[in-house]
């Protein structure tokens, strides 16, 4: 669906691009909103999980029966009570990390699951279970994980492109890009060689996972829990325990941040597993060790960087060898940061070699933008330290680089319109980047990149009889997506915003429904929503053209109204939506639209971000003192929202590069699963995230909407690395740069 | 015949070429015909990939046109979060 056709030279919204009133606003300050842990059944029992001690381990025995013995417990679940059913690779890896199969791959690693009669049994009965364990050795570090006598977690799970003689537990490679790295780097007057560090960090989300479970006797099940994705709840879950899919009901509770770990499922198959064993109703809640411990951190990185530049800025080639570790099971994003690391700039010699890797570590979940932050914060630091080498500007030189319409990606791709340039130069012409700073200060820039992508939607568009509007979507509201959808169906109907409910359906009420992440919810469900409109107002057409006894092609709908149109339509006052949707019954029925698409055409999105640190000579410490995000958002549905997005991005990009890491002690196990030691920014520790909202149309949607959830967290660790840099006097090439860190570096210079 | 882009570490499989050509008018025949012409390309085709045709991704629509002069490139499967 393209770009609809432009009034006076751009789109002319009514409602589109206001700031309207949250529809979840009341809710959530009051505590009447309901997240994953808020649902109670008649007969419910509490799920509690016995995780592995060990880093690595194959698990010799289980012996449950002094727990079942236990009075209280209703049931007590190992691998061996799921059913034995043929699954894909992918999942099965979900399987076995759910619940253990022949060994712990990682301190935490699901082995047993109880359900009691209340949390204090069930914990009770956990300590009875008895595990023997033969301990293995293990490895954390992705740069030891590589080795080729490295413990190894897993046999034959290397894919075919793996060269030989590489170790166990190195299980892709991946390769992309254009030109002559070597000729590149010798036309240059300057060429960088470094190596550059990130850690593991957590999607930080405040709800933890919260899950309710009821199977009945006739395999008919149902699941209420905190997800991204209902949909990929139910198939997943299906698939695990032998259902089909139809069978098993899943409604998403309103969601406490996901941020993409919520995309995949930890505890769900087990309280379903524990539900059907019981038969009672079964309810499990995470607690924040768990979740730190267990659920789906992003990859630590080790990058090598090789870069030339001339002495005006050019940049003759870029390369970069990414090897990330995914935790205990394939699939770290590797294969994204690889794509992404140049995708800003035009560069006639780029390659990028990424490596997966596994290492005794929880299984990795997608973390906003996967893959892309840890590739940025190499590149750009390169950039950055090259450009400051030849004594050159840093917009300038990212300016001159810089990525335009008609540029060949280094992912391979020739872009359309995009928005990088504009972003650029917003950001040179900004107050920001002339403010003056102080002794131990400093100004980082840089810029990022994420794809956005669209996948399989349906929306239902009902007109209730007083002339109302719902809109019936699949995707958990992560980031405003109803408040949208709601304004992009008033926007169609001409009616006011206050007319429009969004409400986000359970797996039984409307067709499939990709996962919300990708930043692809305002694209494509508000493509499908502006396309149930469509398909309401032409329905509504048909009924005014009954009324008043002439054509359908002689009505038209202007102003939340069906009008004549014409010349010989006859003269017939309008009849607004109320009007019609008063008659409906009379006239052939309820009246509703409806949209099924698979949506193609999300566009590409860029940032540049700018920000001042401030660094205590004396003790290492990183203030932020002033942050600027400038993001092409194609469209602002809703202003709010999307700032909101830049500004979340920021934060989280704030954390990752100045304080979180998974710290693993010489035993393997998880020394900080908790917010104390792990530590993410509060409001109080920053200051306010000032945005730029750039709008360069993608011409993909009507609106011309792009995504913008993801980009936002892209730019943040380099651009802090920068400024850091600046502000300290020596380079930061590791992550975090916490205190000790900063301050080793400014010691030994 | 349709132009190819073809990410760099799945090159040992065509030949060691990254631009490959493949008769086919939709996204379906483009991914049948490298996995008949390259059967070393099956396993990630059946791992999965995206498709950027003209500058637009597509993951599943088999019966996307593709023009003989289309700019079609092969990438990773998209993910995101």
């Amino acid at each position: 669906m393209a770009l609809d056709a432009k009034v006076d030279g751009k789109l002319d919204f009514k409602v589109v691009g206001t700031r309207v009133n949250r529809p979840d606003g009341i809710d959530k300050v009051t505590g009447r909103a309901r997240f994953g842990a808020d649902m109670t059944a008649p007969g419910m029992l509490v799920g509690k999980v016995l995780r592995s001690p060990h880093a690595h381990a194959r698990i010799t025995s289980i012996d449950v029966s002094a727990a079942e013995a236990l009075e209280g417990v209703h049931a007590v679940v190992t691998r061996a009570d799921f059913p034995q059913v043929e699954l894909d690779e992918a999942t099965w890896d979900v399987l076995d990390n759910c619940m253990a199969g022949e060994k712990a791959l990682y301190d935490g690693h699901a082995v047993a699951a109880v359900a009691a009669s209340s949390e204090s049994v069930a914990k009770k009965a956990l300590k009875l279970i008895k595990v023997e364990y033969e301990a293995l050795p293990h490895v954390i570090a992705v740069d030891d994980a590589m080795k080729a006598d490295a413990p190894a977690l897993h046999e034959g799970r290397q894919v075919e492109n793996v060269p030989e003689g590489m170790g166990a537990n190195v299980v892709a490679r991946y390769e992309f890009g254009h030109g002559d790295i070597e000729a590149g780097l010798s036309k240059a007057d300057k060429v960088l060689e470094r190596t550059y560090k990130t850690e593991a960090t957590h999607q930080g989300y405040i709800e933890p996972h919260a899950c309710l479970a009821q199977v009945g006797s006739d395999g008919q099940a149902d699941l209420w829990c905190c997800t991204q994705g209902q949909y990929m709840v139910r198939d997943t879950c299906a698939a695990i325990m032998g259902l089909s899919q139809s069978r098993l009901k899943v409604t998403a509770s309103e969601i406490g941040g996901g941020f993409g770990g919520k995309t995949t499922v930890f505890i769900e198959p087990v309280a379903l597993a524990l539900a059907k064993k019981s038969g009672r109703p079964v309810k499990m809640v995470m607690s924040r060790s768990e979740v730190l411990r267990a659920t789906g951190p992003t990859a630590s990185s080790s990058i090598d960087i090789r870069m030339g530049m001339t002495k005006d800025g050019q940049i003759t080639a870029g390369f970069a060898e990414l090897r990330y570790q995914g935790g205990a099971y394939p699939g770290s994003p590797v294969e994204m940061g690889a794509m992404s690391a140049f995708a800003p700039y035009d560069l006639e010699n780029v390659k990028t070699v990424g490596w997966d890797v596994v290492a005794n570590r929880p299984k990795q979940a997608a973390y906003r933008a996967p893959g892309a932050p840890m590739a940025a914060f190499a590149v750009e630091s390169a950039i950055d330290e090259l450009g400051k080498a030849l004594d050159l500007d840093p917009l300038e030189v990212r300016l001159k680089n810089a990525a335009r319409e008609g540029t060949k990606a280094s992912y391979g791709v020739t872009y359309p319109a995009i928005g990088l340039e504009a972003t650029l130069r917003t950001a040179k012409d900004h107050p920001h980047w002339s403010a003056p700073l102080g002794e131990n200060q400093g100004r980082g820039v840089a810029c990022g990149f994420w794809f956005n992508f669209g996948g399989n939607t349906c929306v239902s568009l009902n007109i209730t009889p007083d002339g109302t509007v719902n809109v019936i979507e699949g995707n958990p509201d992560i980031g405003g997506s109803r408040a949208s959808m709601s304004m992009m169906a008033a926007e169609e109907l001409g009616v006011p915003y206050e007319r429009v409910r969004t409400v986000i359906a359970d797996t039984a009420s409307l067709g499939l429904n990709d996962v919300t992440d990708g930043s692809r919810v305002t694209f494509a469900v508000g493509l499908a929503t502006i396309e149930a409109a469509r398909a309401a107002k032409r329905e509504m057409c048909k009924r005014a053209a009954m009324v008043w006894g002439i054509d359908e092609e002689a009505v038209v709908w202007e102003d939340g109204a069906a009008r004549p149109s014409g010349p010989n339509a006859g003269k017939h006052d309008p009849m607004t939506l109320a009007d019609i949707a008063a008659i409906a019954s009379n006239t052939g029925g309820p009246i509703a639209g409806h949209s099924e698409v698979n949506a193609e055409g999300a566009g590409v999105s860029f940032a540049t971000h700018m920000v001042d640190t401030e660094v205590d000579p004396e003790s290492g410490a990183v203030k932020i003192l002033r942050y600027t995000v400038f993001q092409d958002a194609g469209k602002a549905v809703h202003p709010d929202y999307v700032e909101g997005q830049f500004q979340g991005g920021a934060v989280q990009g704030i954390g990752w590069a100045l304080n979180e890491a998974y710290i693993y002690g010489e035993d393997g196990v998880l020394q900080n699963p908790g917010f104390l030691d792990y530590r993410v920014p509060v409001a109080s520790d920053l200051p306010m995230i000032d945005t730029v909202i750039l709008e360069i149309p993608n011409p993909g949607h009507p609106y011309g909407v792009r995504g913008v959830g993801e980009t936002s967290i892209v730019p943040p660790l380099a651009a802090i690395a920068n400024s850091v840099s600046a502000a300290a006097g020596v380079r930061m090439t590791s992550l975090p740069m916490s205190p000790p860190k900063v301050l080793k570096a400014i010691q030994t210079g | 015949m349709v132009q190819v882009r073809i990410w760099g570490s799945l090159a040992s499989a065509t030949d060691d070429q990254t631009e490959v050509e493949i008769e086919a008018g939709t996204l379906r025949e483009l991914l049948d015909g490298l996995a008949e012409k390259y059967p070393g390309l099956k396993p990630q085709l059946d791992r999965g990939v995206s498709v950027a045709i003209d500058g637009k991704v597509y993951n599943d629509s088999w019966f996307t046109p593709i023009q003989p002069d289309s700019e079609v490139v092969l990438l990773a499967r998209l993910r995101g979060g």
